[in-house]
């Protein structure tokens, strides 16, 4: 994917639409934050998931941390080979580290998330 | 100093195969000298400063009048002058508890944190690393003794066999002016021995496999020495001290016991999560980690004595999850012996 094209949210998934259905993942920037990776913990193929609410869980040596459903819906499909090799998220979270995907309910909702540059200011921000 | 420079994972790595720098700066430096500093410090902390040989290092512990930590230390024994090594957040609540302790004592405390430096060079490599930059042989002292010397030809430095990360090592006192060089020059000579700079996340997971306790984790001013395993660094014989006759009952009895812990999965067990066995809830999480070494989630835990003993599959509650754990020795990790290591 390229970061660029994609939508953010403000706890750090990004969203790729295609049609109804969204490719979710997280970004570079929290990944690094995280780093050392040391589980993961996504929804089961089924799950119905509210925007904003917690679907997972990622953990590192340093913190833990939520997964939060960037879109209403329901999940399609789970990058099980992820959970396997935390290696793949932090190699290339925008690609081969991609986590979910789902069926969103209301695909109109991906504007009300931030754009690259919106995203770029935000973690800039962070950083700080 | 950062909780990491590039990654904790790596950064605990180089110091267990290879060599470690760390900037411990933060630490608390105290200096006493006068002819009543043995038993002004002898009054105030748990371990006997009279069994010091010149040149040797004490770990031990202040207590409040409970019987509670107020903090671990190293004491240093120097020709006329002792070196207090405190923790860096409880410095000031140690200098304020020596100050009101002093008595009739005879004798002056210096706050040297501000004006000195300390750096850890830690690893099996560590003695190669350090050894060219330094005047004095460093094979000849012995773990928790110490030398004096020079570095670069230049800087007057302390450097003491003792360390936070279960490996051999050095830890240095330098003025605060040469740090920087005395860094850069470690940093160079090792280069050749694959050093790392390494941050406050591998200081922490080194020091849990080592199982060495941390304050504000294993040890606080609620927590006694015999409950955190600290029972050997308690002189209960060697005259009046601080808390002296709260700690005759808690070694009869502590209320707690300090315990290591293996769990089954891969969540890692934090400070505060609390420990089941069967429904039954016998204590609470002080630190958990994902060990590198070991590749696994570990834990140690303050329970109530006997509910844990070694082998037990037992639980603990990670956020809602109900974790399979077993009763575990510590240290989880020890290094193979080598010939300085006592």
């Amino acid at each position: 994917m390229d970061p660029q094209s994609l939508r953010y949210t403000d706890t750090h998934e990004w969203v790729a639409l295609e049609g109804d259905v969204a490719t979710v993942g997280i970004s570079k920037f929290a990944v690094e934050q995280l780093s050392d990776l040391t589980m993961i913990e996504l929804p089961a193929v089924g799950t119905h998931l509210t925007a904003g609410k917690t679907c997972g869980e990622i953990e590192s040596v340093k913190s833990v941390g939520d997964l939060y459903a960037p879109l209403d819906g329901e999940v399609t499909e789970v990058n099980t080979r992820v959970a396997d090799n935390l290696q793949l998220l932090s190699d290339d979270p925008f690609g081969a580290g991609w986590l979910i995907k789902m069926k969103v309910s209301d695909p109109s909702a991906v504007a009300k998330l931030m754009d690259h540059s919106a995203y770029e200011r935000k973690i800039a921000d962070e950083a700080h | 100093m950062p909780v990491q420079y590039t990654s904790i994972v790596d950064e605990h790595e180089a110091v267990r195969g290879r060599v470690g720098l760390f900037d411990i700066s933060h630490m608390g430096r105290l200096t006493f000298d006068g002819p009543g500093v043995l038993d002004w410090l002898e009054r105030l902390t748990t371990n006997q400063v009279s069994r010091l040989a010149d040149g040797q290092i004490q770990y031990s512990l202040m207590t409040n009048d409970r019987g509670g930590v107020i903090d671990d230390i190293l004491v240093y024994r120097q020709p006329f002058a002792y070196l207090v090594v405190c923790n860096a957040s409880n410095r000031l609540p140690v200098v304020a508890r020596l100050e009101a302790g002093r008595g009739k004592a005879d004798g002056r405390m210096q706050d040297r944190t501000l004006d000195t430096a300390m750096i850890a060079v830690q690893g099996p490599r560590a003695i190669e690393t350090l050894q060219p930059l330094f005047d004095q042989p460093l094979a000849p002292v012995k773990y928790y003794h110490l030398t004096t010397g020079r570095l670069l030809g230049r800087i007057d430095a302390i450097a003491s066999r003792t360390g936070y990360t279960g490996e051999d090592g050095f830890e240095l006192i330098v003025a605060k002016d040469s740090a920087v060089s005395v860094w850069e020059a470690l940093l160079d000579s090792g280069r050749a021995h694959g050093i790392a700079p390494c941050g406050l996340g591998a200081r922490d997971t080194l020091r849990l496999e080592a199982a060495m306790p941390l304050y504000g984790h294993e040890l606080g001013e609620e927590t006694d020495p015999f409950s955190a395993g600290l029972g050997w660094a308690v002189k209960l014989d060697k005259g009046e001290f601080a808390g002296r006759d709260v700690l005759v009952g808690r070694k009869a009895a502590p209320p707690l016991t300090r315990i290591g812990l293996a769990l089954g999965g891969k969540r890692i067990a934090r400070q505060g999560s609390l420990v089941l066995s069967g429904q039954r809830e016998i204590g609470l999480v002080t630190s958990g980690t994902f060990s590198p070494t070991l590749q696994q989630s570990i834990a140690m835990a303050m329970v109530a004595p006997g509910s844990a003993p070694i082998d037990a599959e037992i639980a603990v509650d990670v956020r809602g999850h109900r974790e399979s754990a077993r009763v575990v020795k510590l240290p989880f990790y020890k290094r193979t012996a080598s010939a300085t290591a006592t």
